[in-house]
């Protein structure tokens, strides 16, 4: 006969439960991840997939990202005006918003706002594939799903998000020079000089290296999320969120990792 | 003709506590139309599945003209077969034409576009439909017409293997006779090895030429057309008659 659990161990069971299955959930990406990578450096190669993964990831999530961070520029410069004003520093205003924007707000942002418009749509996709027997056909058909439809995904987001991030992190700066300029009285010539001279390529540079590895997440959990999931609308539904879901936190996360890694010493 | 082109030994699939499969021992002829019948859930589909390697059995083995399904090059096994999918499964993002052509557009069988939709086209006349419907999407198909394009698809590459899975399931009479009658006269001409999951027994009789039941996870009867109504089984006769009451409990 079991022994009845004491009050401490019910108490302890769901953690535990909870903890496994956490750590199971993080196996299972990580095998994904792997082979993911395993099969990028192998052929067969789906060049004509990749360039319109290219068009469906990168160029159609512009006016996202171009609206996030225009918006994200401007209301940064009224802040650190705002902000600056406190001890005579309304200067810093363009150099904080280049850098901040470079640094954080651009790809954090851009990769959170992806995250939403394209780790959402690939799982959908995704799933809706797997609950109709398409990834099955697939299979039957002499066509690998992990090379057809995961490899160009997530390769596509890899490459395409930091050109997405560097767009909208032009435009993110030019939003705060058009409120520095117009609202706040900022010289324009001078908001212009002190951009240029407070940004180092390095600043540029991470800010890239974060947007790609973000590209990578987004597409890695939206395709993770698609293949795994549960059958019917409720399976499709709940793989959708995950994959949102996961790749929010795990942006989050890797970008103080990052952060860290790049800027603590 | 009775040399195996498939052959399956002592299959056992569970899916966690649910045993579905509990020691399949069937053969398959070559040129042979196998038609499996059986309740929803006896693992029909599963079994097809497994020869094509998209689930793995618990145990046992599954031969394919008396070679292990596991071994050698999975690309050159897989270009044997072809398989007509319950619901179809075609692929929304493409038009009809690169859903019959998807195999020969790419990998090993991969030919010149203008070549590949040639062939996709004639494919889509042999299963009766124009070409106007090449240019079309899935999503612009009536259920009949999916149907249609996913039996070219499946023959599109002139497989050794056909397998149809519920080919008639949500059709009219009329269509599923259709359905029926192009399965019957592709395998003929094709000379082509077929299984058939099913459990319209209008298709049975129609496109079989062995019929194997399933039941609680074996086969339970096995033999040709001609001895379905003598068998003297009384579950292969409560199933093809369509009773209530019988050996198989209605709620399972």
């Amino acid at each position: 006969m079991a022994n009845p659990m004491n009050p401490f161990q019910v108490f302890l069971a769901p953690i535990g439960r909870s903890t496994l299955s956490l750590l199971a959930a993080i196996g299972r990406i990580a095998i994904y991840m792997a082979e993911t990578l395993s099969h990028i450096v192998r052929p067969p190669f789906y060049f004509r997939e990749f360039l319109h993964q290219l068009m469906v990831i990168g160029y159609f999530s512009l006016p996202v990202v171009g609206l996030t961070a225009v918006f994200t520029g401007a209301a940064l410069a009224l802040q650190i005006f705002e902000g600056g004003s406190r001890f005579n520093a309304e200067s810093v205003v363009p150099s904080i918003v280049a850098i901040g924007m470079v640094r954080e707000l651009g790809p954090v942002l851009g990769g959170l706002m992806v995250a939403g418009r394209v780790a959402s749509s690939v799982a959908a996709e995704l799933g809706t594939m797997r609950v109709t027997e398409q990834i099955d056909a697939l299979v039957t058909l002499s066509t690998h799903p992990m090379k057809y439809l995961t490899v160009p995904r997530v390769l596509a987001a890899t490459l395409a998000m930091p050109v997405l991030v560097a767009v909208g992190d032009s435009i993110g700066i030019f939003g705060g020079f058009l409120v520095g300029t117009s609202r706040l009285g900022l010289n324009p010539a001078a908001y212009l000089h002190n951009t240029v001279d407070f940004l180092n390529s390095w600043d540029v540079v991470s800010g890239l290296i974060k947007a790609s590895v973000f590209g990578f997440i987004v597409a890695l959990m939206g395709c993770y999320h698609g293949m795994n999931s549960g059958r019917g609308a409720q399976g499709v539904g709940r793989a959708t969120t995950n994959a949102v879901v996961s790749a929010s936190v795990l942006i989050l996360t890797t970008n103080y990792l990052m952060t860290e890694a790049f800027f603590s010493s | 003709m009775t040399e195996p082109m498939i052959q399956f030994r002592d299959l056992h699939k569970s899916f966690g506590s649910n045993h579905v499969l509990r020691g399949i021992d069937l053969s398959v002829n070559k040129g042979e139309s196998m038609v499996i019948i059986g309740g929803s859930g006896t693992g029909k589909s599963v079994l097809i599945k497994m020869v094509l390697g998209l689930l793995k059995p618990t145990s046992g083995t599954i031969l394919v003209d008396d070679k292990d399904s596991k071994a050698g090059d999975r690309d050159a096994f897989l270009a044997r077969f072809g398989m007509l999918f319950q619901g179809g499964a075609l692929f929304d993002s493409m038009p009809v034409w690169q859903n019959v052509a998807f195999r020969l557009l790419r990998g090993a069988l991969k030919r010149p576009k203008e070549e590949a939709r040639a062939i996709a086209v004639e494919k889509l006349r042999r299963v009766g439909l124009k070409e106007w419907v090449a240019d079309l999407y899935p999503a612009e198909l009536s259920g009949g017409m999916q149907k249609r394009v996913g039996l070219a698809r499946a023959i599109a590459a002139d497989p050794e293997i056909i397998f149809f899975d519920e080919p008639t399931t949500g059709l009219d009479p009329i269509m599923a006779g259709v359905i029926n009658k192009l399965v019957r006269e592709i395998v003929t001409e094709m000379g082509a090895t077929a299984m058939t999951i099913t459990h319209d027994m209008s298709s049975v009789r129609a496109i079989a030429d062995h019929v194997a039941m399933i039941h609680d996870g074996k086969v339970r009867w096995t033999g040709p057309i001609a001895q379905l109504d003598d068998s003297g089984d009384p579950y292969l006769d409560q199933f093809i008659h369509a009773r209530a009451e019988g050996p198989i409990e209605a709620i399972r």
